[in-house]
């Protein structure tokens, strides 16, 4: 009896194999963009502010009546920052017609998503996701960013470290998450090139565990002058505070994940003197001020995480649609890649490899509960 | 030398507070036999009350020792009253369910709780205020031991002191002991067990919101997440220390709190929480039942 | 009770949740800018819905003791319920599979590949419940680390593929195999534990895992994953992304068929039966003559071997794994699968795990309220039903009088 079935089952299949053929490339009368990433759970403040940006942007767009008369359309897909379920919210983006993505947040569910919208020829800008790999492994020619990767900004980082500040002895900790242990390992790597400074330690500490004195005490018993760490404020306000509270002087050196408000407010006293990369100071740009006004207006709120990256990279998507007057990936590419972009994050274009020109990062210090940019 | 002291203060103070949760776990466990994975978040719930009022009483400008008593007052009644409600819905109606049963209802009891509190309240990290100032007698030693490690080793020494009286001496502990060793002779010699149950329930969520008052104020931030992996770490020192046995969650959890503490300082962070499982692997294989459990032979 | 007693003691449990609930639900503070915000409108939701609630589960209360009288008189009606007595009867339950199968085999015409992808995750999660009901629901040995094997197939296909270029069809018995040693490795130590000390061990075993995949990253590539997996592969044919998402359900329903036929001739085995003994009682177990240690082992590795086949297919599915992916929430998920089908109870399992992963998906709409909607149903799932939504049957032998010569039994 099964295996009667079984039979029958190859045979359907066969045939539903052969009749399946791609889904045609809808080509209705609006504009269809996709914005996926976290927007439930504890990582939705990441990938919020990404759809608020979209939403005004293509707002703007609509009310001046499009592109070329068609309005633009925005489909809206969690991932809740994983893997497995990107890959779900990529297939449904994709078999409900969407154009272009902005998208993913998280570079882990970006990568697993990556390949879908690559078969369907589909461009992709991430406001977000900084692994190298993305972009240096040339996998995935259809992968633009407004963001710079993370081995630049372990770059300023250590740059910053030995030559201004003039630190031999550096102790590496990470939140042995992707982006912390990865910008780690590439601070790591710089520091031993230069070979002006040695790295005493390298060692991750667990997110979310009760106590992280055994690991300062650690830094301490190795004389490192500076601590660069490579994740998120919550594990950094932990540690600044846990070093202030062991009455050390060791610098404390760490990346765009810490260099937001919540970690002075969070670490209050103890984060005075802490260092910090982050993307450069944009407050002065106009187009910068007006997209927070924007928001203000719209949401009531200030706008959170990666927002002026999401708003340029829908800025930069809009225009490339524009301009090639398709959502043709090798239309847009062209597009993307010669014309500059006037966004609150300056004006921008795209290299070969998708990463944007003219974004880059800068070190800030907190001083009296604000972080200053360093010239 | 210095840092050997070090690394022993941080793992005591440590295991002080895995032992208040771990308290909890050993407690219920002993008397209904169940594993309540609900009990982080009681504790988490704990914190977040202390954190609450303690902040509007700062706004409102209270004096520090008024916000430290009334923080810790209202997290220890709000945490008991979230135990006992928890017992009443989720493990009370499944007294006679098969065994995993309830085990499922604590496991979906603890999402529950954790994205209450995500809705309620705030996905994001937030500052704990600073309950416990920097003692002037203490700064000299101040890089080995801080004042808050200080202040939870005292307050556990005391809990726990204060727990084994209650246990041994009183009406209510006798009652507790005689329900842990035998529900239905317990009940046959007028014991309300479900009353007994419920002050289990509540005297364990008691302890835990104590736990999450001074391990907020110790690493001065709160979140929605913090009771998991500390629950998990607090079952696993009740496990070791022999589940059911009260010396024995308190033994678990300094052994435990140590072996991570010198775990990171000699070997490693990378491994830490490998260490703390592998140690309760080998300890199992060889002690079965924990270190102070009893060894149960079953007769048949 | 009267009604007015009925309404009272409602109003008192309002009060008694909107008293729990304030502190968090009503105040909100802002530390920095020093600012108190009171939702008292939370307050009256608070009561409001409990006391909405409770009229709701009396009413429910109050339509199930009526029933029950009413149906007093032939109590094996509240026994067997309507699935089971389709179970029992032989046509009628192949009538029934027959029915599922046709829908099973024409669902991606009549869906999107979205749906697809999402049910052949849900098959996914059929066969896991499946293998972990192996060792929970047969043998009753208690395991909150399976996810830890799910993660060994996974990653031998990821590592494999990586590294040797070894196809889907290659790794898939490798992967099953790797898991199933590891599942003799962790039962070995294991095997003298009782229920609880069994659960927590496993649960560290599966931490242990995952924490090595995350901090071992010349073995693993850690945190950062593995990306471009390959797709399962079809006698080398190229398949475009809409095909390899029909054949890779295709292959989940073929995986589902195949895992139900063995375990349902598992389950009526000598050894299935030595399993349901050893979960009963392991000293009269024992005293039957059964190798308890031999039993146990057993049970460990199937279980594991279907968890390294499906970590095998998810990998191969998802084109990209990291560390992050096997979580406890994971072996939660499962292990709620299980008991919530009904330990022991394949076709429970199906449903429930049918239930629990597609209900998430297409509760996205209510993304902010989903798990919190998750936690409840678990919780409220074990109180009203403990026993599960499809109870195992017991092997009852009934005596009977002689059939009638001419149609024996």
């Amino acid at each position: 009896m099964k295996l009667i079935q079984s039979g029958k089952m190859v045979a359907a299949m066969a045939l539903m194999l052969t009749f399946s053929a791609p889904i045609p490339a809808m080509s209705g009368d609006t504009i269809k963009i996709g914005v996926a990433g976290a927007h439930s759970g504890d990582l939705a403040t990441y990938g919020l502010p990404t759809v608020n940006a979209a939403k005004l942007v293509v707002d703007q767009v609509n009310a001046k009546g499009g592109i070329k008369g068609k309005k633009i359309e925005l489909l809206i897909e969690d991932d809740v920052c994983k893997p497995e379920v990107a890959t779900n919210s990529a297939t449904k983006l994709v078999s409900q017609g969407a154009e272009v993505i902005i998208g993913h947040i998280c570079s882990g569910p970006t990568k697993a998503a990556l390949p879908i919208y690559k078969n369907a020829n589909i461009l992709v800008i991430s406001p977000s996701s900084t692994s190298p790999d993305l972009t240096y492994s040339g996998e995935y020619p259809n992968f633009f960013r407004t963001i710079a990767p993370d081995d630049t900004q372990a770059k300023v980082d250590v740059e910053f470290a030995l030559n201004k500040l003039g630190f031999t002895k550096i102790a590496l900790v990470h939140d042995k998450g992707d982006y912390g242990k990865g910008l780690a390992e590439f601070a790591k790597s710089f520091i031993e090139k230069s070979g002006k400074a040695q790295v005493v330690l390298f060692e991750g500490v667990t997110p979310g565990a009760v106590d992280y004195s055994a690991i300062v005490q650690k830094i301490k018993q190795k004389d490192a002058q500076a601590v660069i760490f490579g994740g998120y404020h919550p594990e950094a306000s932990k540690i600044v505070s846990m070093m202030k509270k062991k009455r050390m002087t060791t610098a404390f050196i760490s990346d765009d994940g810490v260099k937001v408000d919540t970690f002075i407010s969070v670490a209050g006293a103890d984060a005075e003197g802490a260092y910090a990369s982050g993307p450069m100071d944009t407050t002065k740009n106009p187009l910068s001020i007006q997209a927070k006004d924007e928001h203000k207006k719209a949401f009531g709120t200030d706008p959170g995480s990666f927002f002026e990256n999401a708003y340029a990279a829908t800025l930069a998507l809009v225009n490339a649609i524009d301009k090639a007057g398709s959502t043709d990936l090798a239309a847009l590419k062209k597009v993307l890649q010669t014309e500059k972009v006037d966004t609150p994050l300056g004006s921008i274009s795209f290299n070969e490899k998708g990463d944007a020109i003219g974004v880059g990062f800068s070190v800030y210090q907190v001083k009296d509960g604000k972080f200053i940019e360093l010239k | 030398m210095d840092y050997f002291i070090e690394l022993l203060c941080s793992g005591l103070t440590r295991g002080a507070i895995y032992a208040l949760i771990a308290l909890g776990y050993t407690m219920v466990y002993g008397i209904i036999g169940l594993i309540n994975f609900a009990h982080g978040e009681i504790y988490m719930i704990g914190a977040f009350t202390a954190y609450i009022v303690a902040t509007v009483l700062t706004i409102y400008g209270f004096p520090l020792l008024a916000i430290v008593v009334l923080a810790g007052l209202a997290a220890v009644v709000w945490s008991s009253a979230y135990g006992y409600t928890v017992e009443r819905i989720a493990y009370k109606p499944l007294r006679h369910a098969p065994r995993l049963s309830p085990l499922i209802s604590a496991i979906g009891m603890s999402i529950f709780l954790q994205n209450y509190v995500l809705l309620a309240q705030t996905p994001d990290f937030l500052p704990f205020p600073t309950l416990i100032p920097d003692f002037p007698f203490m700064e000299p030693i101040a890089h080995i031991i801080g004042s808050t490690d200080l202040v939870i080793l005292l307050t556990t020494t005391i809990i726990m002191i204060a727990l084994t009286v209650l246990i041994k001496g009183t009406k209510i502990g006798k009652a507790m002991r005689a329900t842990a060793q035998d529900r239905t002779m317990a009940m046959l010699l007028g014991i309300d067990v479900n009353k007994i149950i419920s002050a289990t329930f509540i005297i364990g969520s008691a302890l835990a919101a104590v736990g999450g008052l001074l391990i907020a104020s110790h690493i001065g931030q709160i979140n929605f997440s913090i009771g998991f992996l500390a629950g998990i770490k607090a079952f696993t020192a009740a496990v070791l220390g022999g589940i059911g046995s009260i010396p024995g969650a308190v033994l678990g959890a300094l052994v435990l709190g140590l072996t991570e503490s010198f775990a990171t300082g000699y070997v490693s962070s990378d491994y830490e929480d490998v260490f703390a499982f592998s140690l309760l692997v080998i300890i199992l294989i060889f002690k079965p039942s924990g270190l102070l459990g009893k060894a149960e032979t079953k007769k048949v | 009770m009267s009604p007015l007693k009925h309404t009272l003691r409602g109003l008192l449990l309002s009060l008694w949740f909107a008293a729990l609930t304030f502190p968090i639900m009503v105040i909100k503070v802002n530390p920095v800018e020093g600012t108190v915000t009171w939702r008292w409108q939370n307050a009256l939701f608070v009561a409001g819905g409990v006391f909405f609630i409770y009229l709701l589960v009396q009413l429910a209360l109050r339509h199930k003791a009526a029933s029950k009288k009413a149906g007093a008189s032939d109590d094996t009606g509240e026994q067997e319920s309507f699935i089971h007595r389709i179970l029992q009867d032989q046509k009628q339950k192949y009538l029934l599979g027959g029915i599922l199968l046709a829908v099973a085999v024409a669902f991606p015409t009549f869906s999107s590949s979205y749906q697809t992808t999402v049910m052949t995750t849900a098959l996914m999660y059929v066969v896991l419940g499946l293998g972990l009901n192996i060792v929970v629901g047969m043998a009753g040995l208690l395991d909150l680390g399976y996810v830890a094997f799910y993660a060994v197939g996974a990653y031998s296909y990821a590592l494999l593929n990586h590294h040797f270029g070894l196809g889907f069809w290659a790794v898939l018995p490798i992967g099953g195999g790797l898991a199933a040693l590891f599942g003799i490795l962790l039962g070995f130590p294991v095997l003298r534990l009782r229920g609880d000390y069994l659960a927590i061990v496993t649960l560290g075993f599966g931490e242990i895992i995952r924490l090595i995949l995350e901090n071992w990253g010349e073995f693993s590539k850690g945190p950062s994953g593995i990306s471009n997996i390959a797709r399962p592969g079809l006698f080398g044919i190229e398949l475009s992304l809409d095909s390899a998402i029909i054949y890779s359900y295709y292959l989940m329903v073929l995986f589902v068929i195949a895992t139900i036929f063995i375990v349902n001739r598992l389950q009526d085995s000598r050894l299935g039966r030595a399993w349901i003994a050893l979960r009963e009682d392991e000293i009269a177990c024992q005293a039957m003559g059964i190798d308890k240690r031999k039993t146990k082992l057993v049970a460990f590795s199937l279980g594991a071997f279907w968890a390294g086949i499906i970590g095998v297919v998810f990998a191969a599915k998802t084109t990209f794994i990291n560390p992050a992916s096997f979580t406890f929430l994971e072996s939660a998920i499962i292990l709620a699968i299980v008991v919530l089908g009904g330990m022991g109870s394949i076709v429970g399992v199906i449903l429930a795990a049918l239930i629990l992963i597609l209900l998430p998906e297409y509760l996205r709409e209510l993304s902010q309220y989903r798990m919190l909607a998750f936690g409840a149903i678990l919780v409220a799932m074990m109180v009203f039903r403990p026993q599960g939504l499809i109870a195992s049957i017991r092997r009852t032998y009934k005596f009977e009088k002689p059939a009638p010569a001419g149609k024996p039994r």
